[in-house]
């Protein structure tokens, strides 16, 4: 056991899990049940298609809209899987819960411990990827029944806070001219779509976007 | 079944599925260096998008209001490099003193 990893593992769970409370609260705020929010942490258990599904679906969306912009947004995990599939060679049902904690962050510990060797990557997939989910769903339920106890969200800034959070997930990746003008137009498109087609669309209307930056290299 | 029930247990299955299909499926079949940009690129332009429909429109329309301003907050704590957490309450506290005005 690698003292570094594990400290490293457990802050990111920590810090990661407290969001979780934000999420609690954006999915009751959206009209989704305690039992509802939960199981959705529970069983999505990715922080950006759970906020994906409760706020479209919260804005007015359909269900179906609401799970295709989640899926969209649960693609990278599955290159997360990818990447990490050769480094734990797990299978039965080892790999299902391999699977069921393939997230941002697991998969983040797991390649900053690579100069530290295999185990040390496994050891942070594993206790970030475990660490991450206890909080997660702990803090799901205090957001939860605190928003309950709360009322009208927007009296509390719930309306703002949403969107702050999900700002705050996309800053760090925005390093650079090409990213930030990608997220602008993103923006404008989604924002000028919202009138005309209905809600949930204009946001996975942006993946073409993403395609089409995407499409040629850059030099 | 009603919808949010739908969307619920839906999204479970669909990202269930997605993380396990990247564990099972042997990394040579998806090396295309197209599909790998555009991927990292699809979350940027998606939750960018969230943010902006969130923030101002409102059931299908444009809409300025106090979420408006929580949001400018949260840009200024971000670019100051404020924590994650400082950046959503501060979002919160301004979008909320303006809406009780």
């Amino acid at each position: 056991m690698n003292r570094a990893t594990a400290t490293q593992s457990l802050s990111v769970s920590f810090t990661v899990g407290l969001y979780g409370t934000a999420f609690g609260a954006a999915s009751i705020a959206a009209g989704f049940s305690i039992l509802q929010t939960c199981l959705l942490s529970l069983l999505t258990f990715s922080g950006a298609s759970q906020f994906a599904v409760v706020g479209v679906m919260g804005a007015g969306g359909s269900a179906i809209s609401g799970i295709a912009t989640a899926s969209l947004l649960g693609i990278r995990n599955g290159l997360y899987g990818l990447r990490m599939a050769p480094i734990l060679k797990v299978r039965g049902l080892k790999r299902v819960v391999a699977a069921q904690v393939t997230i941002d962050e697991s998969t983040g510990v797991a390649i900053g411990q690579e100069d530290l060797g295999i185990d040390a990557m496994k050891q942070g997939f594993w206790l970030t990827g475990f660490g991450v989910y206890i909080f997660w769903n702990i803090f799901t339920l205090m957001g939860a029944l605190g928003a309950q106890a709360m009322g009208n969200p927007s009296a509390w800034g719930l309306d703002a806070a949403v969107p702050a959070a999900f700002l705050g997930l996309v800053w760090p990746r925005l390093t650079g001219k090409f990213e930030r003008v990608l997220a602008a137009s993103s923006i404008l498109l989604a924002i000028a779509l919202s009138p005309i087609i209905s809600a949930g669309l204009p946001i996975i209307a942006t993946a073409l976007l993403a395609a089409a930056f995407g499409w040629k290299e850059r030099t | 079944m009603n919808a949010l029930w739908l969307g619920v247990l839906g999204t479970s299955v669909i990202a269930f599925l997605l993380k396990f299909t990247g564990h099972s499926i042997p990394e040579k079949y998806v090396s295309n260096p197209r599909a790998l940009r555009i991927n990292t690129l699809i979350p940027i332009a998606l939750l960018s998008a969230l943010v902006g429909v969130q923030t101002l429109t409102e059931k299908g329309k444009w809409v300025i209001d106090q979420r408006l301003a929580g949001v400018a907050v949260a840009l200024i704590a971000l670019s100051l490099k404020a924590p994650y957490f400082v950046v959503v309450v501060s979002a919160a506290v301004t979008s909320a003193v303006l809406y009780r005005l």
